[in-house]
């Protein structure tokens, strides 16, 4: 076999991380004395939700995974969070935050989505609709939408934006974006923008949107205490440069997001989670990217400060990954995975589960973690606790059809 | 009716080839489609300068030398410290351990990068040279429909494409599944090298055995399309089919290594049910018959039909376009020249206006085709990288999206590349006559105006290239 170099599409996935935000301010939440923050990320690929958080409890755990299950007197030790499950030794910030009521863990959570497709399944995870096909609006946009509708946003301030070149669709729909990153060239001058935007008024509405919100962006960054990236600092190659770039573009989310005027409300996008082959939860390139998914997450508290307590940060991914390893010594597209909540803002220290059990007849058709949770019921719960969106909008327009699946009651405050 | 002539030629360079350069207007004007036409029926229309370059498996081996040649300078530096150091303290021969190493990886640099780079550099000036440059873009729909990513696979990134893609653009479609699914660098990309039958001799032997990426992937992007009711258990069966598909390995055989090879030991004994169809274990031709079966699928020729439409036409093709294409693949069994010659002579494909936002590669190559500049390499393809578009590194095995909420965003980045071109070569191109022999009748008044009344010619240059006249098409 020829040897593989590390595994594959994640460096070319770099350029599709991304950030999008608001910069209008849930009005209800501040009139009870609050200035909540949300930030949503992505995982493009599938975690493999046993690989990250282990039911070392579940007596069937062992059998399923052999030698490649997590576990606590392994050679590199889960962190246990209670008597069931344990988190990858890779994630000790998680694992810090988790004890100080910080953190939550959803697990046998999916979408309404029940194939295998990553594209049809990111559709329905960013989209929030119960089926893919073609959906160009994301549940996040929606939801803000919604606040504008109900009063329940300060009509001042500016859009949002997208860290690099690619806008997710979790964030894409009417609300406008703004797109963000980091500068390796030396900008047009504003007159030649304000030329260009003057001559896109003139004859293509779409194109002016777009590059209108580049500068209200750029003007924002300007006022200093977003700190510029350097140019010149080009990261290093591999495991190393997704290190970086999650810190970075994680770190530079949570600046924007504790700005007194800035946006309380972005999503962005990490790739690289499809381990087909050698998936190495314990040592290998699972835990290189969970420690780098670590490493983004300590990234927000730090540079949100204090706003680190009004925050929430969820996140997502597509669906799971077989319950059992493949032929290659890695996990194949699956069902039921984990979510991951972090943040000051939430009532934390606990795995919500309503766990299905491992045996065979227990896994979805024969192979997968079987979901038990629907995911849009945490995201609900978040938006409606959190961020004060309406009840009715959540079941109608932010998650069309989801009216009998109730918010999870109880995730923040 | 000179106007309107000049503006269907421009309309030609700009949807269905790179766009124009000085004079191409002119060139084709008498008869647009008639010069797309006769671009496809060149001889070695699709070919690359690429007879300097290693073939894939060739490159593969240059790879894989230099990888060994350098571990083993490693271990030799590493045991020369230790015997040269006696005893140390830990943390000093750690150093000094790492140092080796170091000295050790600069003596032998990884080859892939410079490879990578000379592909490009081929497949840039193929599309500079071009007069249309519409076989160059057929050649980069089928590179985006199948592709790789030099992330996976960097050595044969671009040898795939002119051994696999470059010679079926205008062949048969079931010609450049069964190249594709059988070149090496397809095989390394979506993990099939890794995937072998349970009850293989060497699953058994090894107690390793199915991957289900590359028949997964197949049925959904390559062929079919998702959701086009093929079930989990034709990917598994599919999975099961093609096993043994793989490659020598480089270590093993100076001469071969990196080839396609057939190994019946890797591969699952006994029939297969794929589709609602049995496959009879005929080792490689198991494989064949089903990627036969696939290409004449009903589904597949819509799924052609679509994308192409989509590609060239509109993010929403209309609907009477899609299905000629459709009957034309399906009439003449999948033959891709047949089909290219149907979308050029439909009238749906010449509607105007030009909507399509061309995507960062397409706009890239047709600014400095405007400019009739040369472009090297390196900088192009960290151009391409800077728009979200890096060459040979599609974000996933769906290869980059064709539609504009992907790419409208990214309009700022654009404004930087364009200003910073623009800069480049302000002192040696007058947007007049760019503007002029470009854009031509489909120049609005007020594109003309903004670069007739702009500061510089820098501004003026970047302004044209922006305009929504050169950046849709």
């Amino acid at each position: 076999m020829p040897s593989c170099h590390l595994p594959s599409r994640r460096e070319a996935l770099i350029g599709a991380g991304a950030l999008f935000a608001w910069t209008q301010v849930p009005k209800l939440a501040r009139a009870e004395g609050r200035d909540p923050r949300m930030l949503v990320i992505v995982l493009r690929g599938a975690l493999d939700g046993l690989g990250a958080v282990a039911p070392v409890g579940d007596p069937d755990w062992i059998g399923l995974r052999g030698d490649r299950a997590l576990v606590l007197d392994g050679r590199t030790p889960a962190l246990p969070l209670d008597s069931f499950f344990a988190l990858n030794a890779a994630m000790p910030n998680l694992h810090r935050l988790y004890r100080a009521q910080q953190a939550i863990i959803v697990h046998a959570a999916a979408t309404p989505y029940r194939e295998r497709s990553h594209f049809d399944g990111q559709d329905i995870l960013e989209s929030g609709l119960a089926r893919p096909g073609t959906n160009d609006t994301g549940w996040l946009n929606r939801a803000l939408l919604a606040l504008a509708s109900g009063g329940r946003v300060d009509p001042r301030g500016g859009r949002g934006f997208a860290v690099g070149p690619v806008t997710p669709l979790v964030v894409r729909g009417q609300a406008p974006v703004m797109s963000w990153a980091p500068q390796q060239l030396l900008p047009a001058s504003d007159d030649t923008q304000a030329r260009l935007l003057d001559l896109y008024r003139h004859t293509d509405p779409r194109l002016a949107a777009a590059l209108e919100e580049r500068i209200r962006l750029v003007a924002l960054g300007r006022d200093g205490a977003v700190g510029a990236p350097n140019p010149a600092a080009l990261p290093p190659p591999g495991i190393a440069r997704v290190r970086s770039y999650f810190a970075e573009a994680a770190g530079t989310a949570a600046r924007y997001l504790a700005r007194p005027e800035g946006p309380r409300v972005g999503a962005m996008g990490f790739v690289g989670w499809d381990t087909h082959i050698n998936e190495g939860a314990a040592s290998g390139q699972l835990a290189a990217l969970l420690g780098a998914l670590d490493g983004a997450l300590a990234a927000i508290e730090t540079n949100m400060g204090a706003s680190w307590r009004e925050t929430v940060v969820a996140v997502i991914t597509e669906f799971g990954r077989t319950a059992r390893i493949n032929g290659s010594d890695g996990t194949d597209h699956g069902t039921g995975t984990v979510a991951l909540l972090v943040g000051g803002a939430l009532r934390g220290g606990r795995v919500i589960a309503d766990w299905p059990g491992l045996k065979p007849a227990a896994l979805y058709e024969g192979r997968d973690l079987k979901p038990t949770t629907d995911l849009r019921s945490v995201l609900k719960g978040l938006l409606r606790d959190h961020l004060r969106v309406e009840e009715s909008a959540l079941a109608s327009s932010v998650f069309p059809g989801s009216a009998d699946i109730a918010p999870t009651a109880g995730l923040v405050g | 009716m000179g106007s309107s002539v000049k503006a269907v030629a421009a309309l030609a360079l700009h949807r269905f080839g790179m766009g124009p350069r000085l004079g191409s207007i002119a060139a084709i004007e008498s008869d647009p489609r008639g010069a797309l036409l006769a671009e496809l029926a060149r001889p070695r229309a699709v070919d690359v300068a690429g007879q300097s370059l290693p073939t894939s498996a060739r490159a593969f081996r240059i790879v894989a030398d230099a990888n060994a040649e350098r571990q083993a300078r490693q271990i030799a530096a590493a045991r020369a410290q230790k015997q040269a150091a006696g005893p140390m303290t830990e943390s000093t021969s750690q150093a000094d351990a790492e140092a080796a190493t170091k000295m050790a990886a600069e003596a032998v640099p990884n080859p892939g990068r410079q490879i990578y780079l000379n592909e490009a550099q081929a497949r840039i000036n193929a599309a500079l040279a071009a007069e249309i440059g519409f076989a160059e873009r057929l050649v980069w729909f089928w590179s985006n429909h199948f592709c790789v990513s030099a992330d996976k696979i960097q050595s044969m990134s671009g040898a795939y494409e002119r051994e696999a893609i470059r010679p079926h653009v205008l062949g048969r479609f079931a010609d450049m599944l069964l190249a594709v699914v059988s070149h090496p660098a397809m095989l390394v990309y979506l993990d099939n090298s890794a995937s072998m039958g349970p009850n293989s001799v060497a699953g058994i032997n090894r107690t390793r055995g199915l991957n289900e990426n590359l028949a997964r992937e197949i049925l959904e992007l390559h062929t079919l399309g998702v959701r086009t009711g093929y079930t989990q258990d034709d990917v598994i069966a599919f999975a099961k089919v093609l096993t043994g598909w793989t490659l020598i390995p480089a270590g093993d055989n100076p001469e071969h290594g990196g080839e396609f090879t057939f190994n019946r030991r890797l591969h699952e004994p006994g029939p297969q049910r794929v589709l609602n169809r049995t496959y009879e274990d005929a080792g490689v031709e198991q494989g064949r018959a089903v990627l036969r079966d696939l290409a004449g699928h009903p589904s597949t020729a819509t799924h052609i039909a679509t994308k192409l439409a989509r590609h060239f036409v509109a993010d929403a093709p209309p609907q009477p376009l899609v299905d000629r294409l459709t009957r034309t693949f399906r009439d003449t069994a999948g033959d891709l020249k047949e089909v290219t010659k149907a979308l050029v002579l439909s009238p749906e494909a010449w509607a105007l206006p030009a909507g399509k936002l061309k995507r960062p590669s397409e706009w890239v190559t047709s600014m400095v085709r405007a400019a009739g500049t040369q472009a090297d390499a390196p900088r192009f393809v960290a151009g391409q990288t800077t728009l979200g578009e890096p060459l040979w590194r599609p974000p996933s095995p769906k290869g980059y999206a064709d539609d504009e909420p992907t790419w409208i965003d990214g309009m700022g980045r654009r404004l930087d590349v364009a200003n910073n071109y623009a800069e480049r070569i302000a002192n040696r191109a007058d947007p007049r006559q760019i503007v002029e022999s470009v854009l031509g009748a489909t120049l609005s008044a007020a594109t003309m105006q903004a670069v007739s009344r702009a500061e510089s010619r820098q501004q003026a240059l970047a302004l044209l290239f922006m305009s929504p006249e050169f950046q849709r098409r």
